[in-house]
């Protein structure tokens, strides 16, 4: 049996010019996966998006004090599980307490982390002891 | 970001020459609407044939356009979306809200 691993590991100054290179990064992943069987342009487009927000979101909330701050974005595949980690040096946020946005009213923001949610398998948000990392998850 | 703004037949007509809306250009987006529906320009179609990707910040630049149009009697609509830009307003609901037409000619029967 053929098991093939991907790990991109990429570090980003907290400016939103790279939002651009990483989101490419995963639509060609989705392009150049072996074995999927799913619609590869639809999981092109999820995964530039999901990359885009995660970032944008790292980079807004930002340790602006700090000039040389980075943002982590690690992007692991292994199997049929595709893993996405964003981490951001900023002050944080509770997950859970993000609402849903409301349809009925739209405001202009608030939609990033929906996306994320509604495209993939699984998100959580956790601080670590110097940074946070957003987690996502998507079966492929 | 680049923009080209054309009146026809009474319409203002934003064409957007960028293959990419995202953080890093929507607030230019946001702006250039504003300036617009300020000028008195109210009645718009936004035509997004060469975008092949917007994010949440995209999408809530067009809202804003949306909303200031319709607060001056105006109003902003869509034109010429590919199938992921359009997945994109689906996965949102907001294709609810904005009047997305399929070429600038349907657009123009439906505005003007």
């Amino acid at each position: 049996m053929c098991v093939s691993t991907i790990q991109i590991d990429v570090i980003i100054p907290t400016q939103t010019k790279y939002l651009n290179l990483i989101g490419s990064i995963g639509e060609r992943i989705a392009k150049e996966l072996d074995h999927y069987a799913g619609d590869r342009e639809a999981l092109a487009y999820h995964l530039n998006l999901v990359l885009t927000e995660a970032t944008a979101n790292a980079i807004k909330h930002a340790n602006y004090d700090n000039p040389k701050d980075t943002v982590r974005i690690l992007i692991h595949i292994q199997d049929n599980e595709l893993n996405i980690k964003v981490y951001d040096h900023g002050q944080g946020f509770d997950l859970e307490s993000v609402p849903l946005p409301d349809f009925e009213h739209p405001r202009e923001g608030g939609m990033g982390l929906y996306l994320i949610r509604t495209l993939m398998d699984s998100v959580t948000y956790t601080k670590l002891d110097d940074c946070n990392v957003l987690e996502i998850i998507k079966y492929l | 970001m680049n923009l080209n703004l054309e009146k026809i037949n009474g319409v203002s007509v934003l064409f957007v020459q960028e293959e990419r809306i995202d953080a890093h250009n929507s607030s230019e987006l946001k702006e250039a609407l504003l300036h617009m529906i300020e000028q008195g320009d109210v009645t718009i179609i936004v035509q997004l044939e060469q975008v092949r990707f917007i994010d949440s910040s995209g999408l809530g630049a067009l809202l804003s356009g949306y909303k200031n149009a319709a607060a001056k009697s105006g109003k902003l609509a869509l034109a010429c979306c590919r199938q992921q830009v359009l997945s994109m307003f689906e996965l949102t609901r907001l294709n609810r809200v904005f009047e997305i037409y399929a070429d600038l000619n349907e657009a123009f029967d439906n505005e003007t």
